[in-house]
């Protein structure tokens, strides 16, 4: 059980993360198609700087905990600003030179991978960027022996669940969500930001600069789909990049459009599909109760089955619930003053 | 003769080429700037100034010479290559193209072209004909050409249904049909591993090679070569880019001649306006995403029943490249039939390229990619370069007869 929900939780908080990048932009008005293109970058930039900073010797793997876990944070961080920074892309096509959405957000995520594994290749002579030595993941993970517990000692149920074989930034990811939804429903800002994703002419006739909120809008959503992609990476690739998140970016796409918009629902939704990812990828070695039996292996549904039950299911949703859909009702629409 | 010379600039298929050709331009500019920088913090200016002219005139390279320069000349290997990749995405192209005349965004040509590829291998492995080798299936009388045909028409088939999902997704339920096809998409890379990992079509003749199934040719079915192998000795090509070639024909006769070619489009340009004037609007959705799909699983169809290429089945976690590619060679062509035909070719000229730098350079074949989404990005405001030759126009004319002060502001040209 405890193995389930570690797993799940791994999976889902990317989705969690990059779905309320999705959040951001698309409230903000602009349909960030690009979330897939920019984890592939962020995942990139993240495992480039660990492999470079380990390389140049500025950490090591014996240098204690908290260091090494500040250092995820940092790259965690280089992930994050340089997302944003690519994202611009996006934001400069959009909003300045009132594109079409859907087409820049394809073109990005055409250019995230093309770029990356041309670098990579150059980089490391192969199509995976990994470390030049050691195992990456494990540098990160938080084990139980960090605190004190020996190899034969159980930490109990919660401990085993939640601190041990654990990442730090499962925990920052979920902070970072509680926060940036609270900013966007109970701050002046996050008001004004969603205004602009429903009725930009009404909130420029208020004073709202509509551009200045639609840039924040995709720059917060580069930010963290940049960081979610590096978190992929590190905590399900093993720290590597190879220009593939495996359609991740799209599955957030889809946990957004399950969770209509709203955060607490997009939170239910990437569990359930974070759940699914979880089966499939170990479906036939889950002892959901620890008895010994194998459920899921015996009811013997192929895993493709459960790869696919996310996109069905949002398909499905959408289907059931197009008419009373809320999405942001000026997303994909150029924002032109002269309209007002 | 000036006159002419005027009204041919002012044209505005004139104007649209020239702002794809722009993007075109553009889009290798950077390619070439990237390598540019490399050679310059990297590698060295030698070898960026070859990875330069190979992003320019990659179709023409022969290699190198004896003193290991680079050598340029007409490449029978390279030009048939082409034409054997091009057939993929024009036909992904004019899928896109076709969606896009009735105002949908096509982005589910990769899962259309990934359902027409599985059911015409699965068409061309299990109907035996008089050549079959697969060990334990025993020989047919049905000659392999009818196999061949029965293949394309089911990958034809599956893609159009495929395609019909978001079409009639979008005209029941207006659901939109970027996010329908984002699914689709997904589902069917899905499906289709699910489809040949239970399936008994694996290759397991040539053991070295796991992940892939069976080649058409084994069964002895494959697109006939119709004479242009004797053109292109040693290349991949055959008859395939004619059928590609044909099929646009087909499609521009179909939008420009037809009654129906003209409710597509009216629906593309006001869906609304078009209901009032009597046309089902409805039935025209679906069926232009059928007709979309019908051509992004000939796409697939065509590609693997060329019987040299092999198809990695275990594909759930990544879509076809051949799919994506249409997207950009129906926005360089601007939805134009015919222009799909010249955009696809450059698209898989850019390819070529690709592999003549992965293999003369340091650099490798991804940097090809990179112009290609440079291209794409570019073709998102070509509306604003069109614009921008627009302005340029009118601001001469403006010029002449009055002093334009408010035009300062806009377009960003100096008057």
């Amino acid at each position: 059980m405890s193995f389930l929900i570690r797993q799940t939780l791994i999976y889902a908080v990317p989705l969690m993360i990059v779905a309320l990048a999705g959040v951001f932009a698309e409230r903000s008005g602009i349909i960030n198609l690009a979330l897939e293109g920019l984890m592939i970058f962020g995942a990139f930039i993240g495992v480039l700087f660990v492999r470079i900073m380990q390389q140049a010797g500025v950490f090591e793997t014996s240098m204690g905990v908290l260091p090494l876990q500040g250092f995820m944070l940092l790259s965690m961080l280089v992930s994050a600003v340089l997302g944003a920074v690519f994202s611009l892309l996006l934001a400069f096509a959009a909003i300045n030179l009132r594109a079409d959405q859907t087409i820049g957000g394809t073109a990005l995520n055409l250019m995230a991978p093309a770029l990356v594994l041309f670098f990579i290749r150059i980089i490391a002579n192969q199509n995976t960027l990994q470390m030049a030595s050691g195992d990456a993941a494990s540098w990160f993970m938080i084990k139980k022996s960090m605190f004190g517990y020996g190899r034969g000692q159980e930490m109990g149920f919660l401990g085993s669940t939640f601190v041990d074989k654990v990442y730090l930034s499962t925990y920052i990811c979920i902070l970072i969500y509680i926060v940036l939804s609270i900013i966007l429903y109970k701050t002046k800002f996050g008001l004004r930001l969603r205004s602009c994703g429903e009725n930009p002419q009404a909130s420029a006739s208020l004073g709202i600069n509509v551009y200045k909120m639609r840039y924040c809008g995709v720059i917060i959503s580069g930010a963290l789909a940049g960081m979610g992609g590096f978190v992929y990476a590190m905590t399900t690739a093993n720290c590597t990049s190879n220009g593939d998140v495996a359609g991740f970016g799209f599955l957030a796409l889809a946990v957004m459009i399950f969770g209509n918009w709203k955060p607490l629902n997009i939170s239910g939704a990437a569990l359930l599909f974070g759940l699914f990812k979880c089966i499939a990828a170990s479906y036939s070695s889950l002892d959901i109760n620890g008895d010994g039996v194998y459920l899921l292996a015996q009811l013997n549904i192929n895993p493709n089955f459960y790869r696919l039950l996310p996109y069905l299911i949002t398909l499905l949703v959408l289907a059931f619930t197009s008419k009373s859909s809320r999405a942001p009702k000026a997303e994909g629409i150029p924002y032109d003053q002269s309209t007002r | 003769m000036n006159e002419n010379r005027t009204s041919f600039w002012k044209k505005d298929g004139t104007r649209s080429v020239l702002a794809s050709l722009i993007s075109i331009l553009i889009g290798l500019a950077v390619g070439s700037l990237i390598i540019l920088l490399l050679g310059i913090f990297n590698t060295s200016m030698k070898d960026a100034w070859e990875g330069i002219r190979l992003v320019f005139l990659g179709l023409f390279s022969t290699g190198r010479n004896t003193a290991g320069a680079l050598t340029f000349g007409f490449n029978g290997i390279n030009f048939g290559n082409m034409l054997f990749r091009a057939t993929p995405v024009i036909l992904t192209g004019l899928s896109v193209a076709v969606a896009n005349k009735t105002g949908l965004f096509n982005i589910g040509a990769p899962g259309q072209y990934l359902m027409g590829t599985a059911a015409t291998l699965f068409l061309a492995l299990s109907i035996p004909s008089t050549k079959m080798a697969i060990p334990g299936v025993n020989p047919s009388s049905i000659p392999p050409i009818a196999v061949w045909f029965i293949a394309l028409l089911g990958g034809m088939l599956a893609g159009a249904a495929w395609g019909a999902i978001p079409g009639l997704l979008k005209a029941l339920l207006n659901i939109n049909e970027v996010i329908a096809c984002i699914m689709t998409n997904w589902i069917s890379a899905n499906l289709v591993t699910w489809f040949f990992d239970v399936s008994n079509l694996k290759n397991i003749v040539e053991n070295t090679k796991s992940g892939y199934i069976y080649k058409t040719t084994i069964n002895g079915v494959a697109t006939p070569k119709m004479g242009l192998d004797k053109i292109f000795p040693g290349s991949q090509v055959n008859g395939g880019i004619i059928i590609a070639i044909l099929l646009a024909v087909a499609v521009y006769i179909l939008l420009t001649r037809t009654t129906l070619g003209y409710e597509l489009k009216a629906c593309g340009a006001n869906r609304f306006a078009a209901r009032y004037a009597g046309i089902k609007d409805k039935r025209n959705i679906v069926l232009s995403m059928a007709i979309a799909g019908a051509l992004a699983g000939a796409g697939g169809a065509l590609y693997y029943l060329a019987g040299n290429t092999e198809f990695f089945w275990s594909t759930y976690q990544s879509l076809p490249a051949e799919g994506f590619n249409g997207i950009p060679v129906a926005l360089l062509a601007i939805n134009n039939p015919i222009g799909v035909i010249f955009a696809g070719a450059f698209m898989s000229m850019l390819n070529i390229s690709g592999l003549q730098i992965t293999n003369l350079t340091s650099f490798n074949e991804y940097i090809t990619d990179v112009i290609i989404a440079v291209i794409v990005y570019l073709s998102a405001f070509s509306l604003v370069i069109k614009l921008m030759l627009n302005g340029r126009k009118k601001k001469r004319a403006a010029a002449s007869v009055v002093d334009d002060a408010k035009g300062a502001d806009k377009g960003g040209s100096k008057a």
